[in-house]
């Protein structure tokens, strides 16, 4: 069976520098994978190319089989894969419902016909009108989108009606979980999702991600707090310079000595980089 | 044949070298502040008035004339940065070009007020010799304008490379927090900036005045316009590109008049605006071809929570105004039909602009477009006027639709700039199209409004039809507001990366907004034509534009409400202060201003 996701010889560069170098990745299903490394290391980058929001340079990118190198981002969350944002990107003037039901938008089916041509007018048409088949639908996803929502207990539930601006950081995050689960997805991206996250909020978003993983959901992390790592992955690949400097189960990865090396500094530069947040030790 | 030639480049290099004046600024004032300043224009009239009335009243000569130019401009520039524009910083993203709009509105009308709007000729200052160079002829004041052209880029070279001052600017340029953190007054430099910038647009506007011999405060809108095509030309905020888009586009227009006649000049301006924003939105001289990312600081609107109107409330006002004309009251009535007709159009902008970002200064182009082919239709094609004005709903949002496609990858300004570009070309087109629009003259003798047979001429019949179609189209509105369109395009206005990551189509869903809003807009234009019985290609200028937007932000962006609140106020109240009449448009401008600092989410709150 081919993998979820296929990354080869994914290339990157921003002027001169070279963000992603020589990215290449294999994500099974139903596995939890975490990509870790020091900040600049390419880890977003990789997860733009991989969505869609950027282009590579080189390289390939296959989702469940196909080819999806430089894809539109709305033709991959048409196949499944799901994405959050490292700064919390949601709409800020939408209540957290509405933020929700966006997410679901791939899976509009009956007020999005799939007619050549004449599609946008009838969407137009049956938004209006309102079928019975259109209104079911909006229901279903209502629903569904409650049912997501309260995966974060009593976080959201109480806020519904707020819109998104008004929310913590920490419920931002969760609403940017909550839509990205509202696609449905077969592969979900998450970067960072307990960045400024205190420890009891960071213990509760990381039972969310393992009652996904537990679930089934294919999942690709991004994450800086190595305990959550260590916990939740299947596999780990570090990160430095925009190459793949070490991969392999958690407890391997953790006292690889190339690893030890990009987060605590490299010997031979003399000046020790700021180590990341969280230690590898 | 070459001697003519030879005088249309002359010509071209030194209306380029003016343009050039005017595009360095707005590229500084970009760099610095990432901001189109829309009221660069009406710096320019001031500069051209200050010169005129230096030399009529005090008869200075011209070196002192040009120091008071520059003196009293930069005066207004920094007044523009730090009452205009400085009290705004960290509000929505949209805030500062609408406050750029309206001190424009605020500038124009002060001027029209002291000076009148009839032009005047400025005394010229260079003597009258032209020498004759291959066959064509160059005058002194060729020469002057272009002395002080280069005389500027190299003052102004010099004062970015050499000076702490100048090394400020380009740092605020590059990344204003940082340069910031490294004590660098970002305020000053922001001043120093709009001093330097309404300078040159001072210079400008008197050199203007003495190469075509006359000024008025008519000119201020084609100066921003042109001044804006330029910089785009160059690319946003680039001083050397400015200076190249200038000459660029003064001597194609100078040989587009050559060839095709003075009526199309503005023509191929705002063809190349949207030919650059299509093809390459960062000018000539840029390596990149995609946009650069908007800051995310912010939101695109003001962030608030609607006022809450019930349903019984809406009922009840809608009620009340189908019964107004029970008063027997002619001349009220047909004020209410006016803003009826305008709520229709602010119901469109405010879909548009608000509900999905796209801050369109052309909208008054629709009315046009939907005038025209109402009037059209009526005329030359034999339709009765109850078919005529659906369908020219129907033409309106296809046409505009497919005008503004070019511009859906567009975001932010470049928006704005696109849209006041195309609504520029439609008034053109409809200038230069002899053979269907009748051109200058207009159509005149427009049918009446009827409904098979029944005639709605009379102020109440006009009065309950606009009543009818605005109730109509706003409950429409707000259905569709209420369905899953609501929230899509939304979300492409608060963070259209984010929205494209979850499947939505930015294109697709601008098209339903620009489709549904030109039908509405569409319709309102041909009700219009149809009322007033003669429109021409000025009947829904950019004036228009600007007040439909005034409206909206009044009613709150995004609120349909609103939108007919904003648009009734706005065409209501100064007919209540009738005796304020020459003031008006200075009261729209103030209007907006105050609203953008003081209370920027409308009244009844953005959506």
């Amino acid at each position: 069976m081919a993998p979820v996701l296929e990354v080869r010889g994914l290339q990157k560069r921003f002027g001169g520098v070279t963000a992603v170098a020589d990215a290449a990745l294999d994500l099974r299903e139903g596995e939890l994978l975490s990509i870790i490394g020091p900040n600049g290391a390419g880890k977003t980058t990789l997860f733009n190319l991989v969505s869609g929001l950027d282009r590579p340079d080189a390289g390939s990118v296959r989702l469940f089989g196909q080819d999806v190198t430089g894809a539109a981002p709305e033709r991959l969350a048409g196949l499944g894969l799901a994405r959050t944002f490292q700064h919390g990107r949601v709409f800020g003037n939408l209540s957290v419902l509405d933020n929700v039901l966006v997410g679901a938008h791939a899976r509009l089916r009956a007020v999005r016909p799939s007619v050549p041509v004449l599609g946008p007018l009838l969407e137009l048409a049956l938004a209006a009108i309102r079928p019975g088949a259109v209104r079911a639908e909006e229901a279903a996803l209502r629903e569904d989108a409650m049912r997501i929502i309260s995966l974060f207990g009593e976080r959201l539930m109480p806020r519904l009606d707020h819109p998104a601006f008004s929310l913590s950081y920490a419920n931002r995050r969760r609403v940017e979980i909550g839509r990205a689960l509202a696609l449905h997805p077969r592969l979900l991206l998450l970067d960072e999702p307990t960045a400024g996250m205190n420890e009891t909020e960071t213990a509760e978003m990381q039972g969310v991600v393992a009652e996904l993983k537990r679930s089934g959901l294919t999942i690709l992390l991004i994450e800086h707090k190595l305990e959550m790592v260590m916990r939740l992955s299947d596999r780990v690949i570090v990160m430095d310079n925009g190459r793949r400097i070490a991969e392999g189960l958690p407890q391997a990865v953790r006292h690889d000595p190339a690893v030890i090396e990009a987060y605590l500094g490299h010997r031979e530069a003399g000046m020790a980089r700021a180590p990341a947040q969280g230690t590898v030790a | 044949m070459s001697g003519a030639w030879f005088d249309y480049t002359v010509n071209g290099f030194v209306i380029g070298n003016i343009y050039a004046l005017l595009a360095v600024g707005l590229a500084l004032i970009y760099g610095v502040a990432n901001l189109v300043n829309f009221a660069h224009g009406s710096v320019y009239v001031v500069g051209a008035y200050t010169g005129w009335a230096a030399i009529t009243y005090l008869d200075t000569p011209l070196p002192v004339t040009l120091l008071c130019v520059i003196a009293v401009s930069a005066l207004v520039g920094v007044g523009i940065e730090r009452i205009g524009l400085r009290p705004l910083h960290g509000s929505s993203r949209i805030a500062p070009l609408l406050a750029t709009i309206g001190i424009a509105l605020v500038l124009d009308q002060v001027l029209q007020l002291l000076f009148t709007p009839d032009p005047r000729a400025v005394p010229m200052q260079v003597p009258e010799w032209r020498v004759a160079i291959g066959g064509g002829t160059i005058g002194a004041l060729d020469l002057l304008i272009a002395g002080i052209g280069m005389i500027s880029a190299v003052v102004l070279y010099s004062f970015l490379r050499f000076t702490k001052l100048g090394w400020a600017v380009r740092a605020t340029a590059q990344d204003s927090d940082a340069a910031q953190q490294m004590g660098v007054d970002v305020n000053r430099v922001n001043m120093a900036v709009f001093a330097i910038a309404s300078a040159l647009s001072g210079v400008s506007g008197v050199l203007v005045g003495m190469y075509y011999n006359q000024i008025s405060t008519a000119m201020s809108f084609e100066a921003t316009l042109k001044g804006i095509v330029a910089l785009i030309i160059g690319g946003l905020g680039n001083v050397p590109g400015a200076i190249a888009g200038s000459l660029i586009l003064g001597l194609t227009e100078s040989y587009g008049i050559a060839l095709f006649g003075t009526s199309y000049r503005n023509l191929f301006a705002f063809v190349l605006l949207i030919a650059m924003l299509v093809w390459r939105p960062n000018g000539l001289f840029a390596a990149r071809r995609s946009l650069p990312p908007e800051p995310m600081t912010g939101t695109f609107i003001a962030r608030s929570r609607p006022v809450a109107v019930p349903r019984w409330a809406v009922a009840a006002m809608i009620a009340v105004a189908a019964l107004l004309p029970l008063l027997d009251q002619p001349y009220l009535l047909q004020i209410g039909a006016n803003s009826l007709m305008y709520a229709m159009l602010a119901l469109s902008l405010t879909l548009v602009a608000g509900t999905v970002g796209q801050v369109s200064l052309g909208h008054a182009a629709l009315l046009a477009i939907g005038g025209y082919a109402s009037g059209l239709l009526a005329m030359d094609a034999g339709w009765p006027v109850a078919l005529a004005i659906p369908a020219a709903g129907l033409v309106t949002a296809a046409l505009g639709t497919l005008l503004v496609f070019p511009a859906f990858r567009l975001t932010g300004h470049y928006v704005s700039i696109a849209t006041l570009g195309i609504g520029e070309i439609v008034a053109l087109v409809i200038l230069n199209w002899t053979g269907l629009t009748r051109g200058a003259i207009g159509l005149g003798g427009i049918p009446p409004l009827e409904v098979f047979g029944i005639d709605l001429g009379s102020v109440e019949g006009t009065y309950w039809l606009c009543l009818a179609v605005l109730v109509l189209l706003a409950l429409l509105q707000l259905r569709l507001l209420r369905s899953h369109l609501g929230r899509t395009w939304r979300a492409i206005r608060d963070d259209p990366v984010a929205a494209r990551s979850y499947g939505v189509s930015g294109d697709r869903y601008k098209a339903l907004a620009f489709g549904f809003g030109g039908f509405a807009a569409g319709i309102s234009g041909a009700i219009t034509a149809h009322a007033y019985s003669y429109i021409n290609h000025e009947t829904f200028g950019a004036s228009i534009s600007i007040l439909a937007l005034t409206m909206v932000i009044l009613g709150g962006l995004g609120n349909v409400l609103g939108a007919v609140l904003g648009a009734t106020l706005l065409i209501a109240l100064p007919e209540a202060f009738r005796f304020l009449a020459e003031y008006r448009i200075l009261i729209y401008g103030i209007v907006l201003l105050l609203l953008i600092r003081f209370r920027p989410q409308g009244l009844m709150g953005t959506v």
